[in-house]
């Protein structure tokens, strides 16, 4: 095999979606850039008038900026937990959809704690989490987990970009920026694709994936402890890390589908994301639905079994106030999924995509409905307070600044894949070139 | 020195006369409060009461907010009031979720405020605003060390509770019933 003739191939094959900016892209990027301006809008507003504008107030401290959180660094979470089982076990699909994996692992990790700080009061002394931290404070751990696992995360990521920005560098025909050639030069940090360079670096990269596996697994954990260290009735649970961990896995699971679909269709990569990906991951994603309505009911059920006052606040208030909510995000949202997912025959391109869609909209909700119903009742009962401090409802900043969240996701996402090709094409060149070596070692006979 | 305060909740009126005197002593805004009356029918039919109480902050000894405070704004002193510093405080509600009681808010200017059991007018030898005020002279305020303190001897001659004793908090604030 021809490796050098190989690459100029597939930068080729890909470079379209890198040299050129289409219409539909130009209008896609200026309604995200739009989203993102009225974002920061409410931005300023929020800063200069406080919480007021939110509707955050005594009771309900904590509303959609923490949902939005929880639910960005699940995907994450979840992203690098696959990215890592692909890359350790070497799957042999790996390589369409480990890119999209991984780059929503980064940016939803970059994402997601923008919508803690959201949720500060005094943003202007944030600062004095590092200046004084106090070690014995899950906020503390927190803050260490998440910036560990963003370090990690992006080490492994630079590290599967490094030889397709090898390939890219070498490539005289590309047609791009001077300032993106020269940035592949200094991104591709002299890599040869020598023997001795690609070992070293799949080594290394094995290594890496282990190690986001664990970091996403502690920062997640550690998420999840900021509830359950409360004596909150709907948070002091045992099971919340590993409730946490599942749900993180569900949610990230279908936003790689969606991720997939849309990718496919619009780079019109059917060649390389394939019906075959889609039913694989959407077993993973029906796995992990069993095992998510399994904790759900579990959680629920204790409550409501035990019948201690407090939980028999919560549940009232779950099923009364946020009745449809509860619905679509414990049974809609679990249901749905497991019907189209475990019959065979209902597993299209299309539907895996409408179970996923399903599942991260019940996944949002069901952070929703962890957050706020608690803080709307709770340890002691509240007597004799305005309405507005005990029952939640978001303003427009709220909606918009998540908007605005999911915008720049979107946006980052699109420069990104604008900047180097969505499918591997190192991992494409190493997939041929093990196929070639195994093909050699295999006596004839066994040889399809 | 241990900072206590009880509260004879047979001769509270829950004319919330304590809930005025501290929102004014501490500039408290508008719409919130640092501390506030409840009232709880307890028995069954014929035999019920109706049982007032004036609530606060606990001052626990085993404060759950000023464990989970992340820069040490919520601290307790030595003779055990529980107090934030507002200009340390970056108002990140990890303490209102963690406190029990519900004692704790917001502030409009973003950190987090409570009850200091007027650590401002004890420093000048006088009592918190709100036992001050009381027209039942139903609150008590003393030290829990001086076994010859009013609040002593109260707690050693009469039956009291406290708030949710299941939560290990142990409270500084005592109810006699």
């Amino acid at each position: 095999m021809d490796i050098d003739k190989r690459k100029r191939e597939l930068v080729k094959e890909f470079s379209p979606a890198l040299e050129n900016y289409s219409l539909k892209t130009k209008i896609w990027i200026g309604c995200l850039v739009a989203i993102i301006l009225v974002g920061f809008y409410a931005f300023l507003v929020q800063l200069i008038n406080g919480h007021i504008v939110t509707g955050m107030r005594d009771n309900v401290v904590w509303g959609i900026y923490i949902i939005n959180f929880i639910f960005f660094v699940g995907i994450s979470y979840s992203g690098a937990f696959i990215s890592g089982i692909l890359h350790f076990f070497k799957t042999p699909w790996k390589n369409s959809v480990s890119r999209i994996v991984e780059l929503i692992t980064v940016l939803s990790l970059i994402i997601g704690p923008i919508f803690i700080l959201l949720c500060i009061g005094r943003l202007d002394r944030l600062h004095y989490l590092f200046l004084y931290p106090r070690i014995q404070s899950p906020i503390t751990w927190d803050i260490i987990a998440i910036m560990t696992d963003l370090v990690g995360c992006f080490i492994y990521l630079y590290l599967t970009f490094i030889p397709d920005f090898a390939i890219l560098r070498d490539n005289k025909e590309l047609k791009v920026a001077k300032w993106q050639k020269k940035a592949y030069r200094i991104l591709a940090l002299n890599y040869q694709d020598t023997t001795e360079q690609r070992e070293r670096l799949h080594k290394i990269t094995r290594t890496m994936s282990v190690m986001i596996i664990v970091l996403a697994i502690v920062a997640y954990t550690v998420l999840a402890w900021i509830f359950s260290l409360t004596l909150q009735p709907g948070w002091n649970s045992t099971i919340f890390a590993p409730y946490f961990i599942i749900a993180g896995l569900y949610s990230g699971v279908g936003v790689i589908i969606i991720s997939m679909y849309a990718i496919r269709k619009y780079f019109h990569l059917e060649r390389y994301i394939r019906k075959v990906h889609f039913i694989a991951a959407g077993i993973v994603l029906l796995v992990m639905s069993l095992l998510f309505g399994y904790f759900t009911f579990s959680e629920y059920f204790a409550r409501w079994f035990s019948h201690k006052e407090n939980d028999v606040h919560l549940l009232d208030t779950l099923f009364n106030r946020y009745f449809w909510e509860f619905i679509f995000a414990n049974y809609i949202g679990v249901l749905v999924p497991i019907v189209i997912l475990f019959f065979k025959k209902f597993r299209t391109i299309k539907s895996i995509t409408f179970a996923a869609i399903i599942a991260v909209l019940g996944l949002w909700l069901n952070r929703f409905l962890i957050v706020v119903p608690t803080l709307e009742t709770p340890y002691l009962p509240i007597q004799d307070t305005r309405a507005e401090f005990v029952n939640y409802s978001a303003t427009w900043v709220e909606y918009s600044l998540s908007l605005t969240g999911i915008a720049a996701f979107c946006l980052l996402f699109t420069l990104l894949i604008k900047f180097v090709p969505i499918i591997p094409m190192s991992g494409i060149i190493d997939y041929e070139r093990d196929q070639k070596k195994y093909n050699k070692r295999q006596p004839k006979k066994a040889v399809k | 020195m241990r900072y206590a305060m009880v509260i004879d909740t047979l001769k509270c009126v829950g004319c919330s006369d304590c809930v005025v005197a501290c929102q004014t002593e501490n500039d408290v805004p508008i719409g919130y409060c640092r501390d506030w009356i409840t009232e709880t029918v307890n028995g069954a039919y014929p035999s019920i009461e109706l049982e007032l109480k004036s609530e606060r902050c606990n001052h626990c000894e085993n404060a759950p907010c000023v464990r989970c405070c992340p820069t040490g704004a919520s601290h307790q002193l030595n003779n055990g009031i529980v107090l934030v510093t507002g200009d340390e405080c970056i108002g990140c509600g990890a303490c209102i979720e963690s406190c029990p009681y519900d004692a704790r808010y917001q502030h409009p200017d973003g950190y987090v405020d409570k009850c200091t059991f007027c650590h401002h007018r004890l420093e000048k030898g006088q009592l918190p605003a709100c036992v001050s005020v009381c027209p039942t002279k139903c609150m008590y305020f003393g030290d829990l060390d001086n076994p010859n303190s009013e609040v002593s001897e109260l707690l050693k001659k009469r039956k009291y509770k406290t708030l949710a004793p299941e939560a290990g908090t142990k409270p500084h604030v005592y109810y006699l019933i």
